[in-house]
């Protein structure tokens, strides 16, 4: 093989490989890793408000879209620059493990129970999300679980504790279905399986696969969904990017921020609530 | 998703964004491996070293390697908390790339070593009384063993191109910037924009395809000039 015939090879390898190291160096832009769950970036919101963030400041925002579990797990190995979650306990137990600090509220909006049109467990227009569990459980009705300790996963948990029944105890019980995944695989199982869940307001209002899904139980203050905005404790984290960081939950929490959170809507409905003045 | 919209989302910039990403990352990661792969392979075959048959055979085990292990066991070492996080490659192309680098190399080495065997056992007795020394034969044999070598390497590319475990784990589908169109086909599932995922999946089909065929007729030119 002579080298003439090498030669247009090997600068085709040096061409991709140069591109690909230029991609990872990214230089001149300041970027930020936030972890995040599902909900908030599969409703379209944080597509809807980091571009207005980016202009003014020209921090780049990364998303990982997780489940609550999932991102305070990423950002407490270090590998977030700040998170964005639904789902109190767990924030604590990450403040109080020393990863996180100056947590805020940033917005909410609610839980709800999705089922079947049918309903055989005749919930639809209850009130009272914990009977509206219990009515399902004695119906031996579908439920898709997410089971992935997500922040939904964690209320719904929370419920079945209310309720007084473990569906997880014991050899599962055969209506009960662990799907581990997102909130969109879960409404994705719910609807192929004519199955309850419990979903986020925003994931539902974007979600494009309801088929015979509806909305059968809201209201219940327990199913109240609230969004906190946390910060890396540099103690921990000394490589975590604080300023930027801080810029942006700054941000999230300011006039213009709250604006753009209450702006977003999908089919004429105001998804998320902004509550950084009067958190809930 | 109505076709209005499709047709807005597949001629948008960020949509070309997650294609051209996609072939980069797999193209990049094909030919890593190829690089390393091919002279590993003809290595194997050609000389008698020791430990060479646990080598090939381990080759061989690795052809069914789990995505989401590597892509795991890589999250691990490339996480702020693991041995090589001082790098802060984590969430990055780069960090897809090696993920399925890693992937394609027992591909791209067992199938050289299989057909350089096959040749070094036809040729090698012939060389060797030509006075050529096993370095020197290697580049005979590989230029023999062309058309099978490129096989190899797409077979690498296919591998890359399609998978979807290692990257979203090391990558972090991380829109604009770590979205290939896999991650994003496992996306709009979950969101329930089926009629979407299915149109990414057929690009996707379309886009791999085309590589495949231009590396073949890059391989036709080169072998007739």
């Amino acid at each position: 093989m002579s080298m003439p015939q090498k030669l247009p090879r090997l600068g085709l390898v040096a061409v991709l490989l140069a591109s690909t190291s230029a991609l990872a160096a990214d230089p001149g832009t300041q970027s930020i890793v936030l972890a995040s769950t599902t909900s908030v970036e599969n409703s379209g919101l944080l597509a809807h408000i980091l571009p207005l963030f980016t202009k003014q400041t020209g921090i780049e925002v990364r998303v990982l879209a997780q489940g609550t579990g999932q991102a305070l797990a990423t950002a407490s190995r270090g590998d977030a620059d700040l998170v964005l979650v639904h789902d109190p306990e767990a924030e604590q137990k990450f403040i109080a493990a020393g990863d996180g600090v100056d947590r805020r509220q940033i917005a909410w909006n609610d839980f709800i129970l999705v089922g079947p049109r049918a309903d055989p467990a005749r919930i639809a227009g209850s009130r009272d999300a914990v009977a509206a569990l219990k009515a399902i459980a004695t119906a031996g009705a579908p439920f898709v679980s997410r089971g992935d300790k997500s922040g939904t996963d964690a209320l719904e948990h929370r419920l079945w504790r209310a309720v007084g029944i473990d569906p997880t105890a014991g050899g599962r019980a055969s209506w009960y279905h662990d799907i581990g995944g997102g909130m969109g695989a879960a409404l994705n199982a719910a609807a192929a399986m004519n199955a309850y869940t419990i979903s986020d307001r925003g994931t539902w209002l974007s979600f494009g696969n309801k088929r015979d899904l509806v909305v059968l139980s809201e209201g219940d203050p327990r199913l109240l969904n609230r969004y906190d905005v946390i910060l890396l404790d540099p103690k921990k984290h000394p490589d975590a990017k604080q300023q930027p960081a801080h810029r942006f939950a700054d941000w999230l929490t300011s006039t213009q921020g709250q604006a753009a959170i209450g702006a977003y809507r999908v089919a004429g409905q105001q998804l998320f609530h902004p509550s950084a003045a009067t958190p809930r | 998703m109505d076709r209005a919209g499709l047709i807005a989302f597949l001629t948008a910039p960020a949509f070309t964004d997650i294609v051209v990403l996609s072939v980069w990352v797999s193209l990049s990661a094909a030919l890593l491996a190829a690089l390393v792969g091919i002279p590993l392979g003809a290595a194997l075959a050609v000389y008698r070293l020791p430990g060479r048959r646990p080598i090939v055979i381990g080759l061989h085990a690795l052809l069914g390697l789990p995505p989401v292990v590597v892509g795991l066991s890589l999250y691990l070492m490339l996480s702020r908390s693991g041995p090589l996080g001082a790098f802060g490659l984590l969430f990055t192309p780069a960090a897809m790339v090696v993920a399925q680098s890693i992937l394609a190399l027992p591909i791209v080495a067992a199938l050289t070593h299989t057909a350089v065997s096959d040749l070094w056992a036809e040729y090698g007795g012939a060389l060797q009384v030509d006075g050529a020394s096993r370095l020197r034969a290697i580049p005979h044999l590989l230029r023999v063993a062309r058309p099978r070598l490129l096989t190899a390497v797409l077979a690498g590319f296919g591998r890359t191109i399609s998978e979807v475990g290692a990257i979203l784990i090391v990558g972090g589908n991380i829109a604009g910037y770590t979205r290939t169109m896999t991650t994003a086909i496992v996306l709009e599932t979950s969101m329930g924009d089926f009629a979407f995922a299915l149109a990414l999946g057929l690009v996707l089909i379309a886009v791999s395809a085309g590589v495949s065929i231009a590396l073949f007729g890059l391989n036709a030119r080169l072998v007739n000039s």
